[in-house]
């Protein structure tokens, strides 16, 4: 594996709110010309590159500028991979769920989180702290169960220990 | 100066680039060394007086922002540069090995020691096992490359080879020729670089500037290679028509993957009627096949080529309009070619009445938003039109019918990053390369099970066992197994079969395809059937679920090889999965009958060829639960070799899963039921105790 | 709608053969477009007339010779000399797979299913020979939506043909739903996955009419009527809209077009309804309604033009998408709902019923008047107007249920006093006749004499957008127009925003394209004859109805006479008429 490519797996994962999404994104729907439905996608890409994802509310808003129906919308932005239609949390929390971590109790993690977050897994905290995910193989086996959070990993973890590792993040 | 002088000065430079063109054949990567080569550049100068000569008579163009002073091209080509030059390879392959690092520390060094240097980034020369690629050029001397230069020999660097001008003999890779024109010292103990092992028996064209220009340099674009000339010619010349026909003399084909006929394609959209008269050229950068980049590469370091070869192809067709689909994951490329776009505009060379020839052409970037079935062409006008992107049905093409409905030509990055240079070189000359119906060079990804992995380009005909021996073989003793060759929508080719030449018509026979230049070279660790369910899994995360075939097709393939790979539980799922088997060829051939776009239908191929070639494999998951090439996890045991095994515990200790047992001091032992085939245990042992099987 | 650009223009004859028979057709036509015309049977799934095809299906593919693929047959068109084969083992072999694959991937319950013996999938199966799961694998797990009171949706049961999103927004313009994610998770969904109730669906129901499959259906109360009328408590009265008599027979095997009202009378008091009634007349009580209204606001100067308001779904739509005009739309309620008022007052109080027991169902050709029948402004003395909707294909159920063979049942007449009807009412069932009705009295009520010729032609037939003058007086000529499919009515209302360059006073929209006889809970099927024929039927039956003029009806006038009063009276307010508002989902917003 190269030097920088984990350092920038985690970059990429522990995305963070970029901007506050504000309640109308008229500057960055101004960059667009009104009306032109083969903007839409650009259009998209802008708004998550502002915000880090696109809302509901933005999906209305566009649909207006762009002269739009918001279904046609909401088709486009879930085919295409790049788009999140839910806001990163500040902090990303990934539970590995490999098959090592499994059996040393990964999964008995999952309730603790879920309950300690009040979120399901794969979604992100109300106040927009946490994002909850599971995933496949952190690669770091021997320290199972494995909890990654922001660039940190924290090996051997048991439910006990959940609530004091949160805690040190804001 | 006056207008006469200016004249005199001008003509005397290109006599001058007249001679510097012969010896340019030699730079890195000419390997052609036949005297056919030489008279060719020759007729191309004789050519050249020719042109300007009946420059009156056709179009009136002005050449002044593309042709430099002698001063500018001295400076392009760093002769007799008065101070170092520190040439750093950093494009995506030279970052992910330490290049940016390398890059800080050379400033911060260079601070320290009070050093005038330049540090210029460049591109990718395409041995990518070799990076960080650094080069200096000492003031007055050759141009010398050094390899896997990671910020750790930095200071050394600065203390012999800048400070006392000496050649760190180890780190060579290899000299760039000097200049004959310059009176730049050359060292004569070191190689040139295109001797290199891994250079030696590549042919480069398409990449001759990659990892030797600054990509975001418009004056080292037209020094090296005559940048622009093909533009300025085909614009002089006035004859859209002429310049497709010498495409179709080229015998320049897709290199997509397709293999279309270039001219032909050019052609059937120029013949088309558009209905306000608006005609679109797109270029392909959605890159989609995993472990590919050749695109990519281009793009970062050599984003001009395609610049120009967008506009050339944008007026022999008759299109004002270009846009450059790129895909997003692909960040460098982009910002690249958005600097190469703002530069050109600034130039005159994209815009209204290009070099005044009258020809307006706009390139715009568009970037692509995660789906790799936008590579497809229609796919990709669907997403440049806002709309998701779902292939349709064909016909009508994208020729008579494309982008918004009006005639739209759609062609790979490297495609169209030759277009100036065949030009240039002379359509029959390089249709001289190739055997067969395959003109021309081809690049390729080199990668997996070899031992020097990254882009090389070779002359369409040489065989898969000579591009093997470019990559230095198979590593740690192992022998080629196959070479998987066009990604998730090619085959892969035997052992008995690697003579099999480059070409596509051959290719296609042996189940293959050439595809945009994915090769992915095995030994005999790979397990061929894993290969095709990962090519499937690949296939199914990126259909786009349009049509039946492809959506749910693929899933049932998918899950019938998944099945293969992992030991069955109980009677049923023995016997369901023989009844898979059964169903298996049927269902593949479905699907490539049916599907709908060129992924669909691509998509079996993998499946097919290795069940043709590897049949043995097949029958040996299915029949006996085994993976010969002990690859498959969910088919192999851990085992503890209880001659070996001292009883140290340590993998008692370390198992998730309380799988192991055994006393201390005494051998261990593996519960098969309850291990999950972690491997901690075998990765542990100091004793190699503990076996796979 | 342009797949290609060449050859729609001007077609060229061509000779081609299929099967080896040698064809002549034309250029403009594709193979299976030919194939149809001749009766050669070449399966479809996801293919629709009038909508642009997209060959994502390709059950439909052809060998043709030369082609070294198969090719979909509903979107290539055919060459002179083009020789086509349907039926190869090739294409034998396809066409299987494809099935087994579809079937795969969906809910093995046929036996449980509303669909069981009319699904296009289970025919194909059929047909097919599919013996045994060959690739039985991991299945759609998606939630039933069931939050609307008039449409019911299954995604586990979609084949994703997409039939339903392409009449959503080619034919309606709603753009309610779309195909939503990618590959094997693809959905048909709302934006954000909303349930259709609370997202911009109009509840027209012609998704309904197109789906294949069960994946979207109805909600079906049969269980519900049945009940109430297995209560000895309760009465039960049923009316029946106009375009149901003319249609039902086709799935008893009697010719289209005829009219089936007599047997279907029989057949409804042997299901045990109390009492059955025409919903024609509650059509001639919205005729003088409407008419009386659009009279009063020429002669007074209000808000024109008035659009009439007796289709739910598009009363739906406006309120999504045009509730600025509210204030054009006519107060009547519809005919169902006008007559659920009344037999809830006038007629129970006759037949010294308590209303509180009347349970009053209603048969209609509409998905919507399930909606409609919820809708709580259509509450009149605490008692809802309707309590129970069953679209047409219910009824077919329930008739068959009872074992009951409508053409062999003899003729019987609707129970009075609403059960006397009119040519004019009739009409109702088809795209123009409300506009036609309403004419005819409007003339009578300006001018006290009957028009000279009661039939106006230019607002008959199937086109979306019917436009008529009709003189009234000297002074006063009425710019009417009659739009049917609300992609039609969302251009008009455009048009109407613009200012209404075109004048128009008078304006009829009906959500489904060609009116009631094609609406959202007739039986499925998109031929365009059986929808002609139905039509005629209508026009047919208006000609031979003894009275053709809704301001004749004797039991109108005495209804009138003995307990509205008189037109637009307080009473008629009460009970006839009603309000809208706007509605927050928008396509756009």
């Amino acid at each position: 594996m190269s030097i920088l490519s984990f350092e920038n797996r985690n970059k990429k994962l522990s995305g963070g709110l970029k901007k506050l999404m504000p309640a109308k994104i008229s500057d960055v729907l101004s960059r667009f010309k009104q009306g032109d439905a083969s903007e839409l996608i650009p259009v998209l890409q802008a708004v998550q590159s502002e915000y880090g994802y696109i809302s509901e509310d933005n999906t209305y808003e566009i649909a207006e500028y762009l002269n739009l129906p918001s279904s046609k919308i909401y088709g486009v932005a879930t085919f295409y991979a790049q788009f999140r239609l839910e806001p990163l949390g500040r902090h990303v929390i990934n539970l590995c769920t490999g098959t090592a971590c499994h059996v040393k109790g990964s999964e008995k993690l999952i309730p603790v989180f879920e309950q300690e977050l009040k979120c399901k897994a794969g979604e992100t905290t109300k106040d927009g702290r946490f994002t909850f995910n599971l995933v496949a193989c952190l690669g770091a086996c021997a320290l199972s169960p494995v909890v990654n959070i922001d660039s940190d990993f924290y090996g051997n973890v048991s439910p006990s220990d959940v609530k004091k590792i949160l805690r040190k993040y804001k | 100066m006056k207008l006469k002088e200016m004249k005199v000065m001008t003509e005397k430079i290109s006599r001058k680039k007249g001679t510097t063109k012969k010896t340019r054949s030699t730079n890195i990567n000419e390997i052609d060394k036949n005297t056919n080569n030489k008279n060719a550049n020759s007729k191309n100068t004789n050519n050249k007086i020719a042109n300007s000569k009946n420059a009156n008579s056709k179009n009136t163009i002005n050449k002044k922002a593309i042709t430099l002073t002698q001063d500018q091209y001295r400076k392009a080509k760093h002769i007799q540069n008065s101070k170092p030059i520190i040439f750093i390879g950093m494009g995506t392959c030279g970052l992910a090995s330490g290049a940016q690092a390398t890059f800080d520390t050379f400033r911060s060094e260079a601070l320290k020691y009070k050093l005038d240097i330049e540090i210029i980034p460049v591109g990718c020369v395409g041995s990518c096992f070799l990076e960080p690629i650094v080069d200096i050029k000492l003031p007055g001397k050759a141009r010398v490359a050094y390899k896997q230069i990671t910020s750790d020999k930095v200071v050394e660097i600065i203390q012999r080879t800048l400070q006392k001008e000496e050649i760190i003999r180890e780190w060579v890779l290899g000299k760039y020729p000097v200049e004959p024109s310059s009176s730049d010292e050359d060292f004569s103990d070191i190689p040139l670089i295109s001797d290199f092992e891994f250079f030696k028996n590549q042919k480069k064209f398409v990449l001759s500037r990659c990892g030797v220009v600054n990509p975001r340099s418009f004056e080292e674009y037209i020094a090296y290679e005559d940048g622009f000339k093909a533009l300025a010619e085909v614009l002089e010349e006035a004859n859209p028509q002429k310049v497709i026909d010498d495409i179709k003399t080229s015998g320049l084909r897709g290199r997509g993957g397709g293999g279309f006929p270039t001219g032909q394609k050019w052609q059937f959209c120029r013949d088309a009627q558009s209905p306000d008269g608006q005609k679109y050229v797109i270029c392909n950068a959605d890159e989609g096949d995993p472990g590919a980049f050749m695109d990519r590469a281009v793009l970062e370091s050599d984003p001009f080529s395609v610049i120009e070869g967008m506009i050339i192809m944008g007026y022999a067709i008759g299109a004002s309009k270009g846009i450059i689909y790129c895909r997003a994951e692909y960040p460098i490329a982009i910002k690249q070619l958005t600097n190469a776009i703002s530069i050109c505009s600034e130039r005159g060379l994209l815009g209204k009445n290009i070099l005044n020839s009258g020809f307006n052409f706009e390139i715009e970037i568009k970037k692509g938003a995660g789906a790799f079935v936008c590579g497809e062409e229609t796919a990709l006008i669907e997403s440049i039109e806002g709309k998701r992107g779902m292939p349709r049905i064909k016909p009508p093409y994208p020729a008579t019918y494309g982008l918004y409905g009006n005639p739209t030509n759609i062609n790979n990055v490297e495609t169209i990053a030759q277009i100036a240079k065949i030009l240039n070189y002379g359509p029959a000359k390089f249709a001289e390369w190739g055997i067969n119906k395959s003109r021309g060079t081809k690049v390729f990804s080199l990668t997996g099970k070899i031992k020097h992995a990254g882009l090389v380009e070779v002359p369409m005909g040489i065989t898969i066992r000579e591009i093997v021996k470019i990559g230095g073989g198979i590593p740690n003793g192992k022998k080629f197994k196959a070479a998987q060759i066009g990604g998730p929508s090619g085959g892969c080719i035997p052992a008995h079969l690697i003579n099999t030449p480059i070409d596509y018509e051959e290719l296609k026979e042996v189940g293959a395809m050439m595809g945009s230049g994915g090769l992915v070279i095995m030994d005999e660790s790979t397990c061929m059937v894993d290969t095709a369910r990962f090519f499937m899994k690949f296939i199914q995360e990126e259909s786009c679920g349009k049509c039946i075939p492809c959506r749910e097709g693929t899933r049932r393939l998918l899950e019938i090889l998944t099945k293969l790979t992992q030991k069955p539980k109980n009677d049923y799922e023995v016997v369901d999965r023989m009844k898979s088997m059964i169903s298996l060829k049927e269902l593949a051939y479905v699907i490539k009958d049916t599907a709908l776009c060129g992924l669909g239908n691509s998509a079996p191929n993998p499946v097919l060829t290795t069940l043709n070639y590897f049949r043995d494999e097949y029958e040996a998951h299915l029949y006996e639960n085994r993976c010969p090439a002990k690859a498959c996890i969910g088919l192999l045991s851990f085992r503890i070799d209880a001659e070996k095994c001292v009883g140290c515990g340590l993998c008692k200790l370390n198992c998730p899963n309380d799988a192991i047992l055994g006393e201390k001091k005494q051998a261990h032992y593996i519960v098969e039921e309850k291990c999950v085939k972690c491997g901690l245990c075998k990765s542990n042992c100091k004793f190699n105790a503990v076996i796979l099987e | 709608m342009a797949t290609t650009t060449t050859n729609l223009i001007s077609p060229k004859p061509v000779k081609i053969w299929i099967n080896d028979i040698l064809i002549e057709a034309e250029d403009n036509q594709t193979i299976l477009q030919v194939a149809r015309n001749y009766g050669i049977h070449i399966p479809t799934l996801c293919y629709l007339e009038d909508v642009t095809p997209t060959g994502s299906c390709r059950i439909c593919v052809v060998e043709i010779e030369g082609a070294p693929k198969p090719v979909p047959s509903c979107c290539t068109f055919v060459k002179d000399g083009m020789k086509i084969y349907t039926n190869t083992p090739r294409i034998q072999t396809i066409r299987k797979v494809i099935v087994e694959l579809l079937v795969a991937n969906h809910d093995m319950d046929c036996l449980y299913c509303e669909r069981n013996g009319n699904c296009e999938l289970q025919d194909l199966a059929g047909i097919y020979n599919i013996r045994g799961h060959r690739f039985l694998g991991s299945k759609r797990q998606n939630p039933l939506d069931q939050t609307s009171m008039a449409l019911v949706r299954d995604p586990n049961k979609c084949i994703l043909c997409l039939r339903c999103v392409k009449v959503c927004d080619e034919v309606q313009s709603v753009h309610a739903i779309d195909v939503t994610k990618r590959g094997f998770e693809s959905i048909v969904t709302s934006t954000f996955g909303k349930t259709i109730h609370e997202s911009s669906c109009v509840l027209c129901g012609q998704c309904v009419r197109v789906c294949p499959t069960g994946a979207l259906k109805e909600r079906d109360v049969s269980t519900e009527v049945m009940e109430a009328i297995d209560d000895p408590n309760t009465v039960v009265t049923v009316q029946i809209a106009p375009s149901i008599s003319v249609t039902i027979g086709e799935e008893f095997g009697i010719p289209v077009g005829t009219d089936v009202s007599g047997k279907l009378v029989t057949a409804l008091k042997r299901m045990g309804f109390n009492a059955v009634f025409d919903t024609v007349f509650g059509a001639d009580l919205t005729v003088l309604e409407e008419a009386n209204e659009l009279v009063k606001r020429i002669k007074n100067g209000e808000t024109l033009p008035l659009i009439s308001t007796c289709s739910p779904g598009w009363i739906k739509f406006m309120e999504h998408e045009f509730p600025d005009l509210i204030p054009h739309m006519s107060t009547c309620k519809s005919p169902m709902s006008m007559q659920g008022a009344i037999i809830k007052s006038f007629w129970a109080e006759k037949k010294q019923i308590n209303p509180k027991r009347v349970y009053q169902v209603a048969i209609m050709p509409c998905m919507a008047k399930k909606f409609e029948a919820e809708r709580s402004e259509l509450v009149n003395d605490g008692l809802p107007n309707t309590d129970a909707v069953l679209t047409t294909r219910e009824l077919i159920r329930m008739i068959k249920k009872f074992g009951l063979d409508l053409k062999m049942l003899p003729d019987s007449k609707y129970d009075d006093p609403l059960g006397e009807s009119t040519g004019a009412g009739k009409i109702f069932g088809t795209s123009g006749g409300v506009m036609e009705a309403a004419l005819r009295t409007a003339y009578w009520l300006v001018n006290k004499k009957n028009l000279e010729n009661l039939e106006i032609s230019q607002v008959r037939g199937l086109e979306g957008i019917k436009k008529a003058k009709i003189q009234i007086t000297p002074e006063m000529t009425l710019n009417c127009v009659a739009a049917s499919g609300l992609k039609n009515a969302r251009i008009i209302c455009d048009e109407i925003r613009a200012g209404n360059p075109n004048n128009y006073h008078f304006i009829e929209i009906m959500a489904c394209p060609g009116g009631c006889i094609n609406g959202g809970g007739q039986p499925r099927g998109m031929d365009l004859e059986v929808i002609k024929k139905r039509a005629q039927a209508l026009y047919d039956l208006d000609k031979h109805y003894s009275v053709r003029l809704s301001h004749e009806n004797t039991a109108v006038q005495r209804l009138y006479a003995n307990f509205l009063k008189e037109l637009g009276s307080h009473e008629a307010h009460h009970l006839l008429h009603t309000h809208y508002y706007p509605r927050s989902e928008r396509r756009t917003k």
